[in-house]
């Protein structure tokens, strides 16, 4: 009995050497969540090049891709439960207010952000705070532009050089579709709002009052976002716009239907550049990138929508060096060139949208694929760039909105200025 | 030892132990679940904060037309299911256990393979037939007679209809199951006897098999009920999520999703749940009763 006790304390001491040397030799492991393959493959790299120049705060990043409802789920449920999150995770901006809700469960990167804090557009961090606490590391501006199909714009003999207003964009259409029945000039949206966003802040409103951060108010039943429903009920009929199959372009559907070569404008956050490379590859050639249409000359001309913001979880065993990291990967200027090139996105950093060799390089898959180059579009644009509020009211309303409000708007046609009180009372009843 | 003994060989305990792996798993599996379940239905749960807010959830609850709207969808989902898949696998059934039925194994296996296909798959497949380009396959189904493309899942009964096939799809061959392994309880002498008395084929069906095969009809019925109560994943995959438009596809445990792990509403969606258990209970319980499977035993005349 004793020998075996003797031998079973030898084993384990030898065992614990061995463990304590393999564990300085080890990098730290870090567990990382996203829904977007794109950037698992762009962390996977950053971490590459996070241990070439830090050798001594070696990592091993273990990056998992689950679908966008799966993964943030399981985020909540781990944060609520304080079991099973990862040390790093991608949060939707949508998704955003709901793992702030309570205390949240989250690092406040404040000091990690403060090296790139200078750099970076400010709003993209608000996005992602509570207070002035801020939780997420932002991934791009998301400038919306429009993307003209100017083949088959000129094949109806239209400019889209010409196109500054709302106005002309629906006689073009018009014209179009006098040109070439079953091509319309753009689509309608009923599972999001990213052009109805668009055409809210030109005008200076915005979906929510958010002058009280602890209480913000809904706004749906306000002149402005009448003009904008009642402006693309207008286009659905005259024919001029079709309601986007899938509910929106970055869908599977949407894209399968653009790949069909009958949707003359896309009016999409500067991000889609990517889905159009990647997954609608038949197009290429066809599209160039120019502001989006206002509805009176001198309204900004853009907004900037949808992004991840990456947050670092309290459950993580390294919380400085995830922090370190993870605002190196996303804000360096090494990682926001990565952004560009690897993903096609306008960096936070808006310094590097003048880096002319970076940005005008012609072996840039992005670039090839265009017929002008975004950062002319986006530097003519820098200052106009508006955003809408994103709140812990946001996730009610977007549901409201893609459930009912758009369906009965542009589907069913119902009168708009009624529907938009509706909306208001029943987000207003649908708040807790 | 002598305790320990004494306990192993004891015939009081012993049936206990046996039972024990079981009580256990339900005790952590359920009861506890439940029981938490019953607690955090009067707290607001939020992450780092909780709080007792009384009933103020089930009040809430109560007035939600959403949440109106889900047990709507819900119920008429599961009285439309059990309308069909009943009688039709019962028929089914019938069909394939006659003798002059040919190949009847063949049919048996066709029948039966959707239930062996995973929901999640299903749905897809049937998200894609219903999908709203032209070239899906049902659209391209009413080209077929000439008729133009439609959003079959942005309208109320042609959404329905989509998660009625696939239900019906994935679940005639398992009910056929069930049904004719009641009828294969059935004795044989009792058909012989009625052909004796000049039955045919109908009669036989109405007067042996029918009745006989009652308690099969009664489990399935339960197991109807309660699986059309609790439809989620079909609608979830073949809306593409969880929001349908005008909230079409949302059904009860839907609404529990929503709120519980879309919006973190833990306590407000354990009231969901709760009102579910109750409301399913209920109405089993009065089928049971209605159909004699539980209560007094009426005697016959």
């Amino acid at each position: 009995m004793k020998k075996l006790l003797a031998m079973l304390m030898a084993l384990s001491m030898l065992l614990g050497i061995v463990g304590v040397a393999s564990a300085e030799a080890a990098p730290t492991k870090l567990t990382l969540w996203t829904f977007i393959d794109q950037h698992a493959q762009f962390y996977n790299k950053m971490a590459e090049e996070w241990n070439k120049v830090n050798p001594d705060k070696q990592i091993a990043l273990e990056a998992t891709v689950l679908g966008y409802d799966d993964m943030h789920n399981k985020l909540k449920i781990a944060l609520q439960s304080g079991v099973g999150a990862p040390d790093l995770c991608d949060v939707e901006l949508g998704q955003f207010p709901n793992v702030l809700l309570g205390q949240p469960q989250l690092v406040v990167l404040n000091d990690a952000l403060a090296p790139y804090i200078d750099t970076v557009v400010p709003s993209r961090l608000s996005i992602y705070s509570k207070g002035d606490n801020h939780y997420g590391v932002p991934t791009h501006v998301g400038a919306s532009v429009a993307f003209y199909n100017v083949e088959l714009l000129e094949a109806a003999g239209i400019d889209y050089k010409t196109i500054i207003t709302w106005d002309d964009w629906s006689e073009a259409g018009k014209k179009l579709k006098e040109a070439t029945p079953g091509v319309y000039m753009g689509n309608v949206e009923t599972t999001t709002q990213w052009q109805t966003s668009l055409m809210l802040t030109e005008q200076g409103a915005d979906f929510q009052d958010n002058s009280n951060p602890d209480d913000p108010k809904p706004t749906i039943n306000t002149p402005e976002l009448l003009k904008a429903v009642q402006t693309q009920q207008q286009w659905l009929k005259d024919g001029i716009a079709y309601i986007c199959p899938g509910g929106q372009v970055d869908t599977e559907e949407g894209k399968a239907w653009l790949n069909t070569n009958v949707c003359a404008t896309v009016i999409m956050p500067e991000w889609y550049m990517s889905r159009f490379v990647d997954e609608i590859p038949d197009l290429a050639g066809k599209y160039a990138i120019a502001p989006a249409p206002v509805f009176e000359v001198g309204q900004p001309r853009s907004i900037g929508l949808g992004g991840t913001g990456t947050v670092v979880t309290l459950t993580c065993p390294d919380i400085p060096l995830a922090g370190d990291f993870i605002t190196w990967a996303k804000l360096s200027e090494t990682g926001e060139s990565m952004i560009w090139d690897v993903m096609g996105f306008d960096p936070v950093n808006t310094a590097v949208w003048d880096d002319e060799a970076l940005t005008h390089n012609p072996e840039n898959k992005f670039n090839k694929y265009f017929l002008t180059n975004v950062f002319d579009t986006l530097n003519e644009i820098k200052g106009e760039i508006k955003f809408v509020a994103s709140t812990s009211i946001s996730p009610t309303m977007n549901s409201y909105f893609s459930s009912t409000l758009w369906n009965n708007l542009y589907i069913d046609l119902l009168d708009a200025e009624s529907e938009l009180e509706t909306a208001q009372e029943a987000i207003e009843a649908d708040i807790f | 030892m002598t305790v320990v003994r004494r306990f192993l060989y004891s015939k009081k305990i012993a049936p206990y132990v046996f039972i024990l792996p079981f009580v256990l798993t339900f005790a952590v599996f359920f009861i506890y679940p439940l029981a938490s379940t019953i607690r955090m239905s009067f707290q607001d749960i939020l992450p780092g904060q909780v709080q007792w807010v009384g009933l103020s959830n089930y009040r809430r609850l109560l007035g939600d037309k959403v949440f109106g709207q889900a047990v709507f969808n819900s119920v008429r989902y599961m009285l439309i299911t059990c309308a069909l898949l009943i009688p039709f696998p019962m028929l089914f059934a019938y069909m394939i256990s006659s003798k002059s039925m040919k190949s009847a194994g063949f049919f048996k296996s066709l029948y039966f393979v959707p239930v062996l296909t995973s929901v999640v798959v299903a749905g897809l497949v049937f998200r894609m037939m219903f999908s709203e380009l032209p070239g899906a396959l049902m659209n391209s189904i009413r080209g077929l007679f000439g008729k133009p493309a439609i959003y079959w899942m942005k309208n109320e009964y042609s959404s329905l209809l989509a998660l009625i096939l696939l239900c019906c799809w994935r679940w005639t061959g398992m009910n056929m199951l069930y049904f004719m392994a009641g009828m294969k309880s059935i004795p044989n002498e009792l058909y012989e006897a009625a052909e004796i008395d000049g039955a045919n084929t109908v009669r036989k069906f109405t007067h042996v098999t029918w009745p006989l095969l009652k308690p099969t009809t009664i489990y399935v019925l339960t197991i109807s009920i309660y699986a059309g109560l609790a439809m989620f994943t079909e609608s979830y995959m073949v809306f593409g999520n969880n929001t349908s438009p005008h909230n079409y596809g949302l059904t009860i445990v839907g609404y529990l999703y929503r709120y519980g792990f879309e919006k973190l509403r833990m306590g407000y969606a354990s009231a969901v749940g709760l009102a579910l258990l109750v409301g399913a209970m209920v109405i089993n319980v009065a089928q049971l009763y209605i159909t004699g499977a539980v209560g007094p035993r009426r005697t016959k005349v």
